[in-house]
């Protein structure tokens, strides 16, 4: 089953005929995702070979879900016209957004997001800023590399790109059910919390691997939520203790302010509720080996 | 990227939101053509992106332009929690009845914006907020509708502003959120707003973040950047286009990808505890790409930094293959070699993922004297932090 992305996801590519978009688009179908079409309103009507599959280009998302039944959406737009092509994504109603896309101004993050709200949040936004998600052996929507590992029982929502990979890499021989990079922006559309319900309510998943990073409070209210709702094992790692003060590091919302955001009061608020927080990925790792190999 | 005071309020004379005149000097000489031209009479005022400033000395009434250049000079190279104060702002001196704090700003938890005031302005908000948090009200605002009479009228009431004040104020909060939102701000913040002896509103002090993210519609905002005290070595990266920041250790960092490059740096920091406390010298992300261009370029900032006594490039092969990356090092080192530049601090290089034992077999055969190969990432920052220390 796993979770928000299965093999009967019909996944669109927004910026598919961009540089990234086909790069990307291309990973994607190698990897088994059933990718049933791009959106360009500059090319509509087109068709786009990609390795030998015929891919259509639709001029808007709305025409692609009509035509196609799509209920994914990848979005691979640059910074400017990512709000434009989020909302053009919600106004859709398709089922999931995932927001590749790094530099996006957080007033326009805030935007789509508010808009989604009003909207009933019928569209859950992952992302922006982040490598998306992947349910090994089914569909890949995103960057994230696909043969770093194999299908699985672990579920893993994380702040970070290649940690999880990392992640996903050194439980490579156990496997995951589906792996969630949520980004690194300020604002992000699904949250660690999100993923944990999800998560435990997946019958696929067995335990969970959960991986933050300076900057807001979103460990917190995990452990928060950990605490009374998720009765399955949950690893963390929290990256960023040597992280100074004020400085951004990389991700855009991976910042200490003051006395907020720091790694020590993660990783305190996870081993409080009886999380065990891995010091160095690796470590982590060994954690779930454990609980997974019993 | 934190404006400077005197920046934060020439964005507020722009958007029409009442300050008091004023001009920014960076000589003691200076500062008494502009108090003569405010009348005589003027605050001076250190500008540095750190608060406390008046506790520590940074702020001086002069009311003579004489007096102005005796405080322009005692203000001027002073140190201010360590930053050092370069430019001072000479302001009108105004009468305040009263010292209120309104801020706008981006509220993470609730993914929106939050509007926060108090009639308990000119201390430090903070500790209202500690202390007395019912003087201090806090009111989302939707990111699509803003902050529309109606909201301000909202705001100004939950703070309890006295009624006479209620109009003008509305007035002032919505041309605050237009700098807000005009341009793209992350932080508002006027500490204190006061009540004049007239009885007006005026931004007496501003503090305003804006969001680099934002730069492309925004061709003003570069010129806001703050070159003077910039980190020589950051200046340099980012002018390369790498994502850098210094820090005060020893072993040089390289990685691919904002997470583990910080991880990267908690790792080598354990490392450190046994090997005479060493720790990283730098955050330096190149990125998921890894080419060797760019790890020349990350290579050089880190080894033109006369701190790093060892260097440790952590890369996890996930769309870049690690081949690539190990044809990405190699290069890189001849690269500068070529350009005349000594290489001559050691390298622990650890390749993992996709293609790792191809990548490995590159660096094996390259052999070159200072690249050393540890294949799990602790094993590899233990031995960065060990060589860094035995230098």
């Amino acid at each position: 089953m796993a979770i928000f992305l299965t093999k009967d996801s019909k996944v669109i590519v927004q910026g598919m005929t961009g540089s990234e978009g086909m790069k990307h688009t291309r990973r994607m179908l190698a990897s088994g995702t059933n990718i049933v079409g791009g959106v360009n309103p500059r090319k509509a009507g087109e068709k786009v070979d990609v390795d030998g599959t015929e891919i259509s280009v639709f001029g808007t998302v709305a025409e692609a879900i009509e035509a196609t039944g799509a209920d994914v959406t990848v979005i691979f737009v640059p910074p400017k016209f990512t709000k434009d092509a989020v909302v053009e994504a919600i106004e859709a109603e398709i089922g999931l957004a995932v927001v590749i896309t790094e530099g996006v101004p957080v007033h326009d993050t805030a935007q789509f997001w508010a808009l989604a709200g009003q909207k009933g949040n019928k569209t859950r936004i992952i992302g922006p800023n982040c490598p998306g998600l992947i349910t090994p052996g089914q569909s890949n929507a995103g960057i994230i590399p696909a043969d770093i590992t194999k299908p699985g029982r672990i579920g893993l929502v994380s702040k970070s790109g290649t940690l999880t990979y990392q992640m996903m890499y050194e439980l490579r021989d156990i496997g995951f059910s589906t792996a969630v990079g949520i980004g690194g922006d300020p604002i992000i559309g699904t949250t660690h919390i999100d993923c944990l319900q999800a998560f435990q309510d997946d019958p696929d998943t067995d335990a969970i691997v959960m991986i933050g990073e300076i900057g807001g409070d979103a460990e917190e209210r995990a452990a928060a939520y950990i605490a009374e709702h998720i009765t399955k094992p949950v690893v963390g790692y929290v990256a960023g203790f040597t992280a100074p003060e004020g400085k951004t590091m990389g991700h855009a919302g991976a910042i200490v302010s003051g006395s907020a955001g720091t790694a020590q009061a993660k990783k305190d608020a996870l081993e409080a509720v009886g999380v065990k927080v891995g010091k160095t990925p690796s470590e982590t790792a060994r954690l779930m080996r454990a609980i997974m190999e019993g | 990227m934190d404006l400077f005071e005197y920046q934060a309020r020439d964005l507020f004379a722009k958007h029409e939101v009442p300050v008091l005149p004023g001009e920014v000097v960076d000589t003691p000489e200076a500062a008494r053509a502009a108090t003569e031209r405010l009348g005589g009479k003027a605050v001076v005022k250190a500008q540095v992106k750190v608060g406390g400033r008046g506790k520590a000395g940074g702020v001086k009434l002069a009311f003579s332009p004489d007096e102005a250049v005796e405080r322009a000079t005692d203000i001027l190279g002073m140190d201010i929690k360590g930053h050092t104060v370069h430019k001072v702002m000479l302001a009108g001196l105004g009468e305040i009845a009263e010292e209120y704090y309104v801020s706008f700003l981006l509220d993470r938890t609730n993914r929106t914006f939050l509007a926060m005031a108090s009639v308990e302005g000119g201390v430090e908000i903070e500790v209202v907020a500690e202390e007395n948090p019912d003087a201090l009200a806090k009111i989302a605002v939707d990111a699509i509708e803003g902050v529309t009479e109606a909201k301000a009228r909202e705001i100004v009431e939950a703070a309890k502003f006295p009624a006479e004040l209620h109009d003008q104020l509305v007035d002032v909060l919505q041309r605050l959120w237009t700098v807000f939102v005009a341009e793209d701000a992350t932080l508002v913040e006027v500490n204190p707003l006061i009540k004049s002896g007239e009885g007006k509103i005026i931004a007496l002090d501003g503090k305003v973040t804006l969001d680099e993210n934002a730069d492309f519609r925004h061709a003003d905002h570069a010129a806001l950047e703050d070159k003077d005290s910039a980190d020589p070595l950051e200046a340099a990266a980012k002018a390369k286009g790498l994502n850098y920041v210094k820090l005060d250790g020893e072993v040089g960092i390289i990685g691919n990808g904002a997470g583990l490059v910080m991880s990267t740096l908690d790792v080598v920091a354990y490392a450190g505890e046994n090997h005479s406390n060493v720790k990283p010298a730098n955050f330096l992300d190149i990125g998921g790409g890894a080419s060797a261009e760019v790890m020349a370029n990350g290579l050089e900032i880190i080894l033109g930094d006369p701190a790093v006594k060892s260097v440790f490039v952590n890369v996890f092969g996930g769309i870049t293959a690690c081949d690539a990356v190990a044809n990405g090092i190699v290069q890189a080192l001849a690269l500068l070699e070529s350009k005349g530049e000594a290489v001559t601090k050691p390298l622990v290089v650890r390749l993992d993922g996709n293609n790792a034992e191809l990548g490995r077999q590159i660096l094996t055969d390259a052999n070159h004297p200072l690249v050393e190969q540890v294949d799990t990432m602790d094993g590899a920052a233990d031995r960065a932090a060990e060589l860094a220390a035995a230098k």
